[in-house]
């Protein structure tokens, strides 16, 4: 196959990246987006197989069927709730695929007595790097995340000092190996460097980051592919590493605004953490007394109602509720009422995750509403039912400028008529912040365990 | 001096990242899930540069780390569309309000 036709093989492939991601912008067309973006793929790939210089088809095919075979069952078997694990990976396997491409590419260098220059030495440290720490980094998240590692930023003393001592040395090595791009030693010191530094940059992020963490190394890994692009002189991993690495960006800058942070506090923002939390853990016992309510006593409630809006956090999917949930926002629904989901963009555990844990029990999306189109309508509906989210609905971030959360994008679910929150006891979340939601004269805490409580209240409202 | 090979690939690298931000602005935070698989496995465009450099004649090293690379990068390329393909049938409309 000519250069010319292989050349084009890649302008097709980058086209039908662009229409399949373009496609993702509906869910009616997103199936067949991704369908494009394997289309594409898939022409690429067999484009290259048809490259002249491409001799040794055992290895290649070998490798080939290696890695869709492990990527073929994690695919089918993975539970949903466990995505952002998978993605982790995913992005991790990315850079690797980086680092060892540019280390292939180095030593056939070698060998060929090539001398790379203008930007490709450049290129080569930027693969290296960048690939490197996102393959550590991935999997140091995707340890945080499966719990195999605790979710607590890890700290120890002069942790910065360290980082940039050892940022330092990296940035000199990354000049060297630059100046010297075919040298297999400074090569093998650059990449035990970045490893090092993916380590390092991603334990002392709390648990509860990660989903910015795993928007970030998204982008790292398509910028170490667009890195491998110039090393390579091959405009499709240029133009697909960018795609990905914009669309990484975008989604680890939708997370920080949803938290109202910025990502310099994200990364690096657990050294000052400590202060923050002892702060506040004192207030919050003088605000009244939350009271606790049935199923029955909400069943009543219910009974009157014409608009229902579920507010779904993290603790649903740990309870499993998401089924319980659906059967009864159909019962709701089958009694006439307008039943919404309000989807906070830092539910779940990465962006997007809840929409994909509440469509796999079958909640039709059109009743998945973003925060900013919902919010509006809150002071309308007759009741909110908040399951296992805290933080995202705390009426602090609008109201108490001393709150460690003061400014954060919360669902306004205070201004609803009656609002129910399902929790296990009154432990105040994850961030230790108390919620003075429990405490207003319009909401009602049942207590329980969510997916028993949620049937529970099925139950009752189809018995009322 | 850049030579003229790394300038095209430069222009390519900026139109792309214009291109990928007003493309990514348009997926709603619905998707946003899928749109990290499916990005993933974009990003094992990878494979393409490791079937080269496994598959050209070269030295047992380059040969070997090539083979790895394509190994991780079809990981990547397979899991992250197949599992995208799981998710994005799942999000399917209310049959009964079909306005």
């Amino acid at each position: 196959m000519s250069t010319t036709l292989i050349q084009f093989a890649y302008l097709v492939a980058s086209v039908l990246f662009i229409l399949g991601l373009r496609n993702l912008s509906s869910p009616r067309t997103a199936s067949m987006g991704n369908q494009m973006a394997a289309m594409g793929m898939l022409i690429a790939i067999v484009a290259t197989l048809l490259v002249q210089g491409v001799v040794d088809y055992p290895v290649v095919i070998a490798g080939l069927v290696v890695g869709s075979l492990i990527g073929a069952i994690a695919a089918t078997r993975i539970q949903m709730t466990d995505m952002p694990q998978m993605v982790a990976l995913l992005n991790g396997f990315g850079g690797a695929a980086s680092v060892l491409v540019a280390g292939a590419e180095v030593s056939s260098r070698i060998t060929a007595g090539d001398e790379p220059s203008g930007i490709v030495p450049g290129a080569i440290v930027a693969s290296v790097l960048i690939g490197g720490l996102t393959l550590t980094g991935s999997l140091i998240a995707f340890a945080k995340l499966q719990e195999l590692m605790r979710g607590a930023p890890i700290q120890y003393p002069a942790q910065q000092y360290v980082n940039a001592l050892i940022g330092l040395v990296t940035l000199g090595t990354c000049v060297a190996l630059a100046m010297a791009p075919l040298d297999l030693q400074l090569f093998a010191i650059l990449t035990a460097l970045a490893l090092l530094l993916g380590i390092l940059l991603v334990i002392p992020i709390g648990g509860a980051d990660m989903p910015v963490v795993i928007a970030l190394l998204n982008s790292y890994s398509g910028l170490a592919a667009c890195a491998t692009g110039f090393v390579l002189d091959n405009s499709a991993l240029v133009i697909s590493g960018s795609l990905v690495g914009a669309s990484g960006l975008i989604l680890t800058k939708i997370m920080c605004d949803a938290m109202n942070r910025s990502l310099g506090n994200v990364l690096f923002g657990a050294f000052g953490a400590q202060s923050a939390t002892v702060s506040v853990a004192g207030d919050g016992a003088d605000q009244g007394t939350a009271t606790a309510y049935t199923p029955i006593d909400a069943a009543v409630i219910f009974s009157n109602a014409r608009s229902v809006i579920v507010v779904p956090g993290y603790g649903m999917a740990v309870a499993q509720a998401q089924h319980a949930v659906r059967e009864l926002t159909d019962t709701l629904a089958a009694n006439g009422m307008e039943v919404n989901f309000a989807i906070h963009p830092v539910a779940g555990r990465m962006p997007g995750h809840m929409n994909v844990l509440l469509a796999e029990a079958d909640v039709p999306y059109e009743r998945l509403v973003e925060m900013d189109e919902i919010n509006p309508r809150f002071p309308e509906t007759d009741v909110v039912l908040v399951l296992g989210a805290n933080d995202v609905v705390n009426p602090a971030a609008r109201e108490d400028e001393s709150s460690p959360i003061y400014g954060m994008p919360v669902l306004e679910v205070d201004r609803a008529q009656h609002v129910f929150v399902i929790k296990r006891s009154m432990n105040p979340g994850f961030a230790g912040i108390q919620n003075p939601l429990f405490f207003k004269e319009n909401t009602m805490m049942i207590f329980g365990d969510a997916k028993k409580v949620v049937i529970e209240l099925n139950d009752a409202v189809k018995n009322y | 001096m850049l030579e003229a090979p790394a300038i095209a690939a430069l222009t390519i690298l900026v139109l792309a990242l214009f291109v990928g931000v007003e493309v990514i602005s348009k997926v709603p935070p619905l998707l946003h899930t899928p749109l990290m698989s499916g990005s993933n496995a974009v990003s094992g465009i990878t494979v393409v540069g490791a079937i080269l450099l496994a598959g050209s004649e070269n030295n047992p090293l380059a040969t070997w780390l090539g083979f790895a690379a394509v190994v991780f990068a079809t990981v990547n390329v397979v899991g992250g569309f197949l599992v995208t393909n799981r998710m994005l049938a799942m999000f399917k409309k209310n049959p009964k309000s079909d306005k």
